[in-house]
């Protein structure tokens, strides 16, 4: 299958990653051959086969849903590239 | 005592237990060590001062007379681990000046029981890559050279800091993280011991997510007792992750005895690839000819979905790095980009993104992406998803059938140069993983152990696949392997 630069951009705007216009055309050919190389997968007979969901038959655990941590916003906080009066900050969401 | 960074994880505990080293002098001879090594690439960020406070604390265990057998030893820290208070970048720009401000369960678990953290290893950026060349610190370089060719190779990726540090002697071992092959096959190309476990026995609590279902710690260690040693103080049960299993630990090192009487040894012929070098045909052959001496009964038996494992692993890593990396957005942690007049939180994501995530992580999330989209999350994910379980099968079938290990190659060849694959489509890349990557889309553990070197003197390593929670007798095994092929090669150094 062949990705086209449409394509290619589209697929940049969805995963949030800026794109320069010239650099799209090598994009969709590198998607291309990666595309391609996947669709052998096309070849296995996958009838009545389940997708799995986890590589272990084990059920994940359970815990009661309360509390276990917190009241910690300074720790949370002291990482932001930009955090004021105990908030993350951001641009403008809303005009 | 001379050279105490050579010493391996066994023997520093007997030395440091019979009182003729202490923490404190193998501690300092690894940093002096590492301080010599700048060439080599591998430690990004030095912590000596944790190392020495660390060491001081061990020595007092030791002479107490109760220590754990990882007390007082130093060790590497791949940059994935997040650990309190010093940089956990995943070699990657947009993590850049992230400190956290917890511990990952498997360092924890690690320092608690007295084990020295000298610094953390570079890596490749996310943990994707086979070489080391994607990441933001630049390459880390292998110790080993080809005959008296001073061109530069790679220590193999993702764990490649890992690996160049151990095959060094900076440390006495490391933490290294596999997803596709991040530990087997850089161990193999630095001729040292790699393990990844069965997917669960290792919490992956505190470590950058790369592709959840597939991602393990384990350790990278100068032989298969030093592994076994190390697995025991990294695994058990973590109510932080909810996939790590609540399974007793057993005592791995308990189980080298060296006998592997009546085990059966399973041979796949699919993985007999077309080109393969003759130099791996005979390695296999030979390790073949040696658990067969050391009384294993050996089958060949058929993995017939051994080909499609790339294939999908290619749809479902990417596709579970799209959402895990989705968290790099610039507004919690690490970078953000300088934003124009008039940019809005979009641009601010967008912009954090190109500019934080290197192309090959750029490449994978977009990848992942597009195969989760509406109208080809069937296709692709859901198909792969379907392979991945057959593959699964694959294995399971062969255990049935009474296989207890199975044995390849680890690597399609020894260590390549340093910029070689530079021009190669990304697929040339991939195929590096050939041998490792069914073992994680089927949540096996498998290991990697040096036995022998190719015609310009580079290590070479064969995999050992194991039934799942059966480490220790996967151990069992690659202890007899080693001990038949007595690797004992060390690059010669030029750093």
């Amino acid at each position: 299958m062949s990705i086209d630069t449409e394509t290619a951009r589209r697929v940049a705007k969805l995963a949030r990653i800026k794109v320069e216009d010239e650099a799209l055309p090598a994009l969709a050919q590198e998607f291309s051959a990666i595309l391609g190389f996947i669709e052998q997968l096309n070849e296995v007979d996958v009838d009545g086969i389940e997708p799995m969901t986890s590589v272990t038959p084990q059920r994940l655990k359970r815990r009661v849903d309360e509390v276990t941590d917190g009241s910690q916003p300074e720790a949370v906080l002291k990482n932001a590239p930009d955090a004021r009066e105990g908030f993350f900050a951001v641009p403008k969401v809303v005009e | 005592m001379t050279d105490l960074t050579k010493l391996t994880i066994a023997g520093a505990r007997d030395a440091m237990r019979k009182g003729d080293t202490t923490s404190a002098e193998i501690t300092d001879a690894c940093l002096n060590a590492i301080e010599g090594a700048g060439a080599l690439g591998a430690f990004v960020h030095h912590t000596p001062e944790i190392a020495a406070d660390q060491a001081k604390a061990a020595d007092v265990r030791i002479k107490a007379g109760d220590a754990p057998a990882m007390c007082g030893i130093p060790l590497g820290i791949k940059d994935l681990f997040c650990t309190k208070g010093v940089p956990s970048q995943a070699a990657s720009r947009i993590l850049e000046g992230f400190k956290p401000e917890y511990e990952s369960t498997v360092t924890t678990q690690l320092f608690d029981a007295g084990a020295v953290m000298l610094g953390k290893l570079n890596m490749d950026e996310f943990a994707m890559g086979s070489s080391n060349e994607t990441s933001v610190y630049g390459n880390a370089v292998n110790p080993w050279r080809r005959g008296n060719d001073d061109a530069a190779l790679t220590p193999g990726g993702s764990s490649g800091g890992s690996a160049s540090a151990v095959a060094a002697d900076l440390c006495l071992a490391a933490t290294g993280t596999d997803t596709g092959g991040s530990i087997r096959q850089p161990a193999a190309f630095v001729g040292i011991t790699g393990l990844k476990p069965t997917y669960g026995r290792v919490s992956r609590w505190g470590i950058v997510a790369f592709a959840s279902s597939l991602d393990q710690a384990g350790p990278m260690t100068k032989d298969v007792r030093d592994a076994a040693i190390m697995l025991g103080a990294m695994c058990g049960h973590d109510p932080k992750d909810s996939t790590s299993a609540d399974l007793p630990v057993p005592d791995f090192e308990a189980a080298l005895t060296g006998d592997i009487k009546g085990k059966t040894i399973g041979i796949p012929k699919e993985y007999r690839m077309d080109g393969m070098p003759e130099e791996i045909e005979k390695l296999w052959a030979d390790g073949t000819a040696m658990l067969k001496d050391a009384g294993a009964k050996i089958v060949d038996i058929s993995l017939p979905h051994t080909k499609y494992a790339l294939p999908a692993y290619y749809v479902i890593a990417p596709a579970e790095a799209s959402s895990n990396l989705a968290r790099y957005d610039g507004v919690r942690f690490g970078h953000r980009a300088k934003l124009a007049q008039g940019d809005g939180i979009t641009e601010m994501y967008e912009k954090t993104r190109a500019e934080g995530f290197g192309a090959e992580v750029q490449r994978r999330v977009m990848v992942g992406t597009y195969v989760l989209s509406a109208g080809f999350y069937d296709a692709y994910y859901n198909r792969a998803r379907k392979v991945r379980a057959l593959i699964k099968r694959d294995f399971d079938q062969v255990f049935a059938d009474g296989v207890d290990a199975i044995l390849t190659p680890a690597t399609p060849s020894a260590a390549f140069g340093l910029g070689e694959m530079a021009n190669a489509d990304p697929i040339q890349m991939y195929l590096n993983d050939v041998f490792t990557v069914t073992v994680n889309l089927a949540g096996l553990p498998g290991i990697a152990v040096p036995t022998g070197v190719d015609k310009q003197g580079l290590p070479l390593g064969l995999q050992l696949i194991g039934r799942p929670w059966e480490e220790a007798e996967l151990l069992k095994v690659a202890y007899s392997l080693e001990q038949s092929a007595g690797f004992v090669a060390k690059p010669a150094k030029w750093w």
